[in-house]
């Protein structure tokens, strides 16, 4: 290939320097890929239809499962009868809690433990039985016929009441999942005492659930006593290590493939019953089985971001001093324990200085499905009761809600053991270079102008947050083939779940490699051909799995150098690498193309392990972002309009601009279904069900309900301790203060303070008129 | 159930498959055809993952009866790109960084071209309109709304790769 044949980011450049084995890799200097807005390495896969995603999966001989379904929120299993189904035509397996084998224990977290089928179901939507047919049709009719006597039990599905004495138990002794955790530093009294201003409030965030667009599900297939599991997943090795534990299974005999996946957001951070349920259906079938839910299913068993009942006080002194937070919350993660207040309360304990802080926060079982991990557990809701009563201090003593937050900025991390460092903490500069790109003050001035006349109200607001994770760590181990023809294989356990990881990483190995991306094939998400990763989450995939690309590259490039300092009878110390040629540094008329180094010729190919270092210690890598936003309320009619959005996200280096945005964009679209337009109504009163188990019932955020003015401004601060890219993670603080700055501008607009999501017309209507009559 | 002979163009490829009275074009194309590309999202209208273009309009192919396409004309997502050349409307989106996750992207492509077909020129308005049908999960729209504006005559492209 010649130089001028490359893309731009390639031209002319030699590749980062090799160090000597052993040594520390520290953040690169200078990038020539890193960083720059290069589109998806799979882009023509994703865009032609040539992806094959899990549900895609078309297996000779394959029959289709299907799930009976408990519709109580709360109910025994008395009796199965499946006689019926068995008779239908194209059945080939049914199975129940009480078929050989099928009677498995099943466990949400540690010491919570219930069975694959449990005979007493704890939510609508639980598992009661299985069919497998050569049809779908002809699995879900042979489902209908499974006839089964349930005593229906009394239930609770809101966590406000379920608390209250007299309440039906979810679980005996009652309806608590363990004690209220709690935190503390200083004294929250003394604190009051101290401030000049003390603000109490309550707020609410609505049930969210994750609907991604790929449902989930599997096909299952055994050759022999070797399973092989084809799923929608967010990390193979999860399905991989749960399924082996529950079949009671060797790792070995279990191989997951995931490759592509449509959107996951934490609800396929874990295998469900039902990737059990089609091993054992397709065991008993001898046949490959594909099951992969109905949409409905998906919104009952699949997760969700729980309710969170807040309660914040807080004392500010006139200059803006924080002096006391004091916080509890309520929430569910329903049935089981699955997290339903977890991490609600980290921004009150972490994102500002508070030298008195509070919090409690109260678990509660109801009867209904288990929540899963979605986008920032937990902190969306804290942001949204945090965020708020910032804005609110900031008025009462009359300071800019931004001055506020500048005043009360952490220079370290006060609520973890040891108060650890950050290695990085950009929330100054994100509060200070979001405002000057919105144009904060003069958009406030101008709302303050536009005076009481019409019924278009306009209106600003913003928020800011940390992310109590997104360092990464290990483990991650890579493997790269550098071929002899200088193309090469990137072989990585991880899931690219749609921010773009493999694209990330091939960048990576572009920048280490002055390989051409379209020269790497990538292998990724098998656990029968790739590395153990975790799954993709937490905002951790590109620190953790970045650095060990990095790694794998140099290892390639150490070898390649030492290969070529015997071709060129010099020491590899003195070789650069640069368009595809090794060359001596001192005397560049020695050179070799890598193509024409002796010894990769030889054995055809050089293999590159690269593995994640430790993360430094005593410190703490955490991201942090402030975004700032403006409305339209129509007053008549309650309907926002969320006009701009800007987003200053300090997340370290920016490995790719273009797959950066679209995170960004992306997170605070999905804040703003939480804001506006997503909530979970259950029939509390009645019935006990789901009522919006439908995307024409639970609204998601359409092209016509987001902003196409939305401004990524990346602050990118030099982090040279987090890992060796400096990389820190983003898919998840993008969209923490979203939902939060659009009820600051609603308030800014209307003077309502809208507590409780979603920020919608009927809501926002009847506070108007309140807000009328109250005068 | 009796099956009938069911006759259409599919990516310009006259096809005859026998289908059940009640089998969706969904299925057929997905399960019997194998036009994977074409995408299940929620089998009842709403996210439009589904799309195809039926002589040249977006239908959702979930809620499409198989037999409803008799003699007509079928565009899934495998029937735009040749010869591993993109169709414009395709290149815009890899180049603008309108895909994530890529599961609502053939849905979303064909509902576009439907509109640029119809319509070259179309304002932001009729673009977010005739988009509004697709769900995105993960994109937040504005990249897929960038990528469209881009195709309209009057527009400059980013430079890209």
């Amino acid at each position: 290939m010649k130089a001028s044949d490359k893309p731009y980011y390639l031209r002319g450049i030699p590749v980062p320097e090799t160090p000597a084995p052993g040594k520390e890799l520290h953040p690169w200097k200078e990038t020539h890929v890193i960083g720059k807005p290069l589109s998806r390495a799979d882009a023509y896969q994703r865009v032609s239809g040539a992806a094959i995603f899990p549900s895609d999966t078309l297996l000779p001989d394959m029959l289709y499962g299907a799930i009976l379904r408990c519709p109580y929120p709360n109910a025994l299993v008395k009796s199965v009868d499946v006689s019926q189904a068995e008779r239908l035509s194209g059945v080939r397996a049914v199975i129940t809690g009480s078929t050989p084998g099928a009677d498995l224990k099943w466990t949400y977290l540690q010491g919570s433990s219930t069975k694959l089928f449990d005979p007493h179901c704890r939510f609508e939507g639980e598992t009661v039985a299985a069919v497998a047919a050569e049809t779908p049709y002809q699995a879900w009719d042979a489902v209908q016929t499974i006839s089964v006597q349930y005593q229906v039990l009394p239930y609770t599905v809101d966590e406000r009441s379920a608390i209250e004495p007299g309440a039906p138990k979810v679980h005996q002794p009652g309806n608590r999942v363990g004690q209220p955790e709690k935190y503390q530093r200083g004294g929250v009294e003394k604190g009051f005492s101290e401030a000049d201003v003390v603000l109490e409030q309550d707020y609410r965030t609505e049930c969210e659930l994750h609907t991604p667009l790929e449902l989930h599900g599997c096909v299952a297939k055994w050759d022999g006593d070797q399973l092989t599991i084809w799923e929608s997943t967010q990390g193979v090795y999860g399905v991989q290590s749960k399924v082996a534990q529950v079949l009671a299974l060797p790792l070995s005999k279990v191989r997951v493939v995931g490759h592509y996946i449509g959107g996951g957001f934490g609800s396929k951070l874990q295998p469900g019953k039902y990737t059990v349920i089609a091993a054992l259906l397709a065991k008993a079938a001898a046949r490959p089985v594909k099951l992969f839910l109905s949409r409905e299913e998906t919104f009952l068993s699949c997760g969700n971001r729980p309710p969170s009942n807040m309660r914040l006080k807080a004392g500010v002194k006139k200059d803006g001093t924080l002096t006391a937070l004091q916080f509890s919350v309520t929430g569910t993660g329903g049935a089981y324990p699955a997290g339903g207040v977890s991490l609600v309360d980290w921004l009150i304990r972490d994102l500002y200085t508070c030298p008195n802080v509070q919090t409690e926060a109260i678990d509660i079982f109801t009867h209904t499905g288990p929540a899963r991990p979605f986008r920032a557990p937990g902190h969306p809701q804290g942001s949204w009761a945090l965020e708020q009563m910032l804005d609110a201090l900031a008025e009462k003593i009359s300071m800019d809600p931004v001055e506020l937050r500048l005043k009360n900025i952490p220079a370290f991390s006060q609520a973890r053991d040891g108060n650890p460092k950050y290695t990085t903490t950009g929330l100054r500069e994100c509060l200070e270079t979001g405002a000057k790109t919105f144009g904060w003050r003069e958009a406030l001035q101008r709302v303050r102008e536009s005076g009481r006349a019409g019924h278009i109200k306009r209106g600003v607001g913003m928020a800011a947050c940390l992310w109590v994770a997104g360092g990464g760590g290990p483990p991650s181990t890579i493997i790269i083939k550098l071929f002899s023809d200088g193309s090469a294989n990137l072989n990585m356990g991880a899931s690219d779940i749609g921010t773009g990881t493999k694209t990330v990483m091939a960048m990576v190995l572009s920048e280490e490699l002055g390989l051409d991306i379209d020269r790497i094939q990538i292998e990724n998400a098998d656990t029968g051909t790739t590395q153990y990763a975790t799954p993709s989450g937490g905002s951790k995939t590109v620190p953790t799995e970045a650095p060990a690309v990095r790694a794998a590259a140099v290892h390639v490039k150490q070898q390649l150098l030492a290969m070529a300092a015997e071709d060129l009878k010099t020491q590899a110390a003195n070789l650069i690498i640069k368009d595809g040629e090794i060359v001596a540094a001192s005397d560049p008329s020695k050179k070799i193309k890598i193509t024409d180094v002796a010894g990769l010729k030889k054995r055809g190919v050089l293999v590159g392990v690269g593995y994640r270092g430790p993360n430094p210690k005593n410190k703490v890598t955490n991201p942090f972002g402030a975004q700032f936003c403006e409305v339209l309320v129509n007053t008549r009619t309650g309907e926002v309009e969320v006009v701009r959005f800007v987003a200053a996200q300090d997340s370290g280096r920016v490995m790719n601009r273009l797959t950066y945005e679209n995170q960004v964009i992306g997170g605070i679209t999905m804040g703003i279904g939480l804001a506006m337009t997503e909530f979970r109504v259950l029939d509390k009163n009645e019935t006990g069900k789901l009522c919006n188990k439908n995307w024409h019932d639970y609204k998601l955020p359409t092209a016509l309900d987001v902003p196409s003015d939305i401004v990524s401004v990346p602050v990118e601060l030099e982090d040279s301790e987090a890992n060796s890219t400096g990389a820190k993670g983003l898919g998840e603080p993008v969209t923490i203060p979203t939902a939060a700055a659009i009820a600051n501008a609603v308030y800014n607009a209307t003077g309502i303070r809208v507590t409780t999501t979603p920020i919608n017309p009927v809501q926002l209507s009847l506070l108007l008129s309140e807000a009328k009559i109250k005068g | 159930m009796k099956k009938q002979l069911l006759s259409m163009n599919v990516n310009d490829e006259t096809i005859e498959v026998a289908v059940e009275a009640s089998a969706s074009l969904l299925e057929v194309l997905r399960d019997e055809l194998g036009y994977i590309g074409v995408k299940e999202g929620c089998s009842e209208g709403a996210c439009g993952a589904c799309t195809v273009l039926m002589d040249g309009r977006p239908v959702r192919s979930c809620l499409t009866l198989a037999l409803e396409a008799e003699g007509s004309s079928i565009t899934t997502i495998e029937g735009l790109a040749s010869g591993g050349q993109l169709h414009p409307i395709q290149q815009a989106f890899v180049d603008r960084g309108a895909v994530q996750c890529g599961f609502c992207t053939p849905g979303m492509i064909l509902s576009a071209k439907a509109l640029l077909d119809h319509n070259p020129n179309p304002s932001d308005e009729e673009i977010k309109d005739a988009l509004a049908g697709n769900f995105c999960r993960c994109t937040g729209y504005a990249k897929i709304l960038d990528a469209v504006c881009s195709l309209r005559p009057a527009s400059s492209s980013k430079p890209g790769r």
